[in-house]
């Protein structure tokens, strides 16, 4: 039973967005009775039916990487973080809808995962072009979750939906927004569930399976195949 | 119309210090999180900027600028207005927020705050009692009540403050201390702590194949919760769920394991990191200033112990005193009044402008090691809170400091408080904290290379 393949997935975003909870709803489906602070980095899995419902099924093991701290943390705390970002095949970016400050970090967040080097200032001007570019050429799928969208108010929802739209489309990726703490968002059948599912099978794609349907053995960062992106599978 | 023209000065210096509190609220403390209260922003800029005006007024009396009167007028104001800031308004908030957390008491916020807001006034008029710090001819609401209890709390703090930082000073500049740290030890400690979260994962796997059995099988895997829950799990339970509590206990073990070994890693680099530093020009001149500053530790640590056996207050200021010396005994003449006033200025003017510095950037390393987005506004109101009691008492504090035709208004202003009680209880937490963080640090020091020469 361990020797089901697996895949490694880094969930990053700011102190108390609530990586913690999404993960343990994600892996136990059950809602985190005593969050409490992240120290360093906590693992947990969930066994995923890769294309689910067709003759290739296969169950792999989704690794959670929750790397806890805050993006601007000392550099010594980011030189330790840099050793769970080895060989990572997916990256879920979680931010709280109702603080903006956390969804701006994410730019930053998500060029520390991927070995870029930013240029030290506090404030990241978001400029559409500069940002595709920088996360053209990137590999690894990428999920924007958003927290905690159970304390945005009806007549708010509109505005921070909107917004939250652009960041996933600067990022290249999905977006799912949901409350941690109610199972309900992620129930089986919702288009959330599907979404989710759609990128894990993304994530299990990149990692073992090559445009002609071979196995690749191991992930190399920076390397590009064939010079342009992989064309992603559809389902309907 | 004098009065009027001082009174616009001073207004407008306060302005001036509310604005540079405010920006330093949202540039250094709140720059990784949102204010959503502007609340505590405006309470915090607000304390910040009285606490400096008082800073202002002693300097004005030293350097005679304003009308004496009006000095006056400012002085008692300023007190009013900052002590109601810390007794009433910032206590106040702080329970708001404390209790806003906690979401069982959310709608009777008002009354529960209220109520520590009661419980903390009875506490502090409390503490004045064990201390001889008042006359007895004071009537219970005079304003000597309350600023000899803020006095108390904030002699204690600038107290334990400078003997840490008078001890962990040197410890920090100095490279003598630096343990020796490769590259080797870093890569073995990673590698272990790599190794400790391979295990919890294929422990995890485990786990989660097995409920996905069980959820398959039809059983299902409930915690033990209640009271009946916990009797009935003792002779009910499915073979399963068994395996699985046993397996979450190793797994609990283990990532307590992997949390320390991180923070050791993030220790190592830091210690990697400031050897490198140590290289640089900076890094040697600093650890230069490291020698001076431990001679000046040992002195002051000696000179805390001779006034406490000896029992003395020392009753002149150094500046008086330099004076006195270069007069009398070095037989220098000059103009004594010019200089002293020149002299007590930038004398104190310094010793503001440290205080206040590092002050702030305690403050900010505190802030940012231990607050998180929930707690931050109650963090940030504390903050404020210790700045103005320790401003408050640096005032106080100041006075020894100055010459005797300026200390005048201070002890008008302050009223008759027992100001050498201040100064001796001063003195003894000092010699406490800085003798307990010698003693901290020597144990720190001796346990950490230990820990890294295991295997």
């Amino acid at each position: 039973m361990a020797s089901l393949d697996r895949v490694k997935v880094l969930v990053l975003g700011d102190s108390g967005v609530g990586k913690s909870s999404l993960v343990h709803l994600l892996c136990q489906n059950q809602v985190l009775g005593n969050p409490s602070w992240t120290v360093g980095c906590s693992v947990d899995v969930r066994v995923h039916d890769y294309k689910e419902g067709t003759p290739e099924e296969k169950t792999y093991y989704i690794e959670f990487w929750d790397v806890g701290g805050s993006v601007g943390s000392a550099s010594s705390v980011k030189s330790t973080r840099a050793v769970f970002y080895n060989s990572v095949n997916g990256i879920i970016l979680v931010h709280d809808l109702t603080n903006k400050k956390s969804s701006q970090n994410l730019y930053r967040w998500s060029l520390e995962a991927l070995n870029r080097d930013l240029v030290p200032t506090g404030v990241l001007v978001t400029n559409g072009d500069y940002d595709r570019e920088q996360f053209a050429d990137n590999q690894i799928p990428l999920l924007v979750i958003g927290t905690k969208l159970d304390q945005i108010h009806e007549t708010k929802r509109h505005e921070v939906l909107t917004r939250t739209a652009f960041l996933a489309e600067d990022f290249n990726a999905e977006e799912i927004n949901l409350d941690c703490t109610n199972p309900r968002y992620l129930a089986a059948g919702s288009s959330n569930a599907v979404k989710l599912s759609r990128f894990f099978d993304k994530v299990i794609e990149k990692r073992y399976f090559l445009r002609d349907g071979n196995q690749i053995p191991g992930f190399p960062d920076r390397k590009r195949f064939g010079g342009g992106t992989l064309k992603s599978l559809h389902y309907d | 119309m004098s009065f009027l023209i001082d009174s616009s000065i001073m207004i407008t210096s306060q302005i001036f210090f509310f604005g540079f509190g405010w920006l330093f609220f949202m540039r250094q403390l709140f720059k990784d999180y949102e204010v959503r209260q502007y609340v505590v922003q405006v309470i915090f800029s607000v304390t910040f900027a009285f606490s400096c005006t008082m800073f202002e007024l002693i300097i004005f009396e030293i350097l005679g600028v304003l009308n004496s009167s009006s000095r006056y007028f400012h002085w008692k104001m300023n007190l009013c207005v900052i002590l109601l800031i810390l007794v009433f308004m910032v206590p106040f908030y702080i329970g708001y927020f404390i209790v806003s957390n906690i979401r069982l008491l959310h709608k009777q916020r008002l009354l529960f705050s209220c109520l520590l807001w009661l419980t903390f006034m009875y506490f502090f008029w409390k503490l004045g009692d064990p201390f001889p710090i008042l006359s007895p001819k004071h009537g219970i609401l005079s304003i000597e009540q309350l600023i000899s209890r803020v006095g108390v709390i904030g002699v204690t703090l600038m107290a334990l403050l400078s003997g840490f930082g008078a001890v962990n000073c040197p410890y920090t500049y100095l490279s003598y201390f630096l343990r020796n740290v490769t590259d080797t030890d870093i890569v073995a400690l990673e590698r272990r702590l790599l190794q400790t979260m391979d295990m919890i994962i294929s422990k995890k796997k485990r786990m989660a194949m097995t409920r996905r059995t069980m959820f398959q099988k039809g059983e299902v895997h409930n915690k033990p919760s209640g009271f009946w829950g916990m009797i009935k799990s003792v002779t009910t339970s499915a073979p399963g769920s068994e395996n699985l509590t046993l397996i979450q206990q190793e797994v609990d073990a283990l990532e307590e394991l992997s949390r320390q070994l991180f923070l050791e890693t993030a220790d190592l680099y830091a210690t990697k990191e400031r050897i490198e530093y140590s290289k640089t020009f900076k890094g040697k001149y600093f650890n230069f200033l490291g020698y001076f500053f431990s001679i000046y530790c040992v002195w002051k640590i000696f000179m805390a112990t001779i006034n406490i056996v000896f029992d003395r207050v020392g009753k002149t200021d150094p500046v008086t005193r330099g004076i006195e010396i270069t007069v009398n005994y070095l037989g220098i003449q000059f103009d004594v009044k010019f200089w002293s006033q020149h002299i007590s200025f930038i004398l104190v003017g310094i010793i503001i402008v440290t205080s206040i510095r590092g002050l702030l950037i305690t403050l900010t390393k505190f802030f940012y090691a231990i607050s998180s987005s929930k707690s931050s506004n109650v963090i940030v109101l504390l903050l404020a809170q210790i700045m103005g009691m320790y401003f408050v008492s640096s005032v106080l504090l100041i006075r020894m400091s100055m010459p005797l035709e300026y200390r005048t208004i201070v002890t008008e202003v302050l009223g008759e408080l027992q100001f050498n009680f201040y100064h001796r209880w001063f003195d003894v937490i000092f010699l406490v904290s800085a003798l307990s963080s010698i003693l901290f640090l020597y144990l720190a020091h001796k346990q950490a290379p230990e820990k890294h020469m295991t295997p």
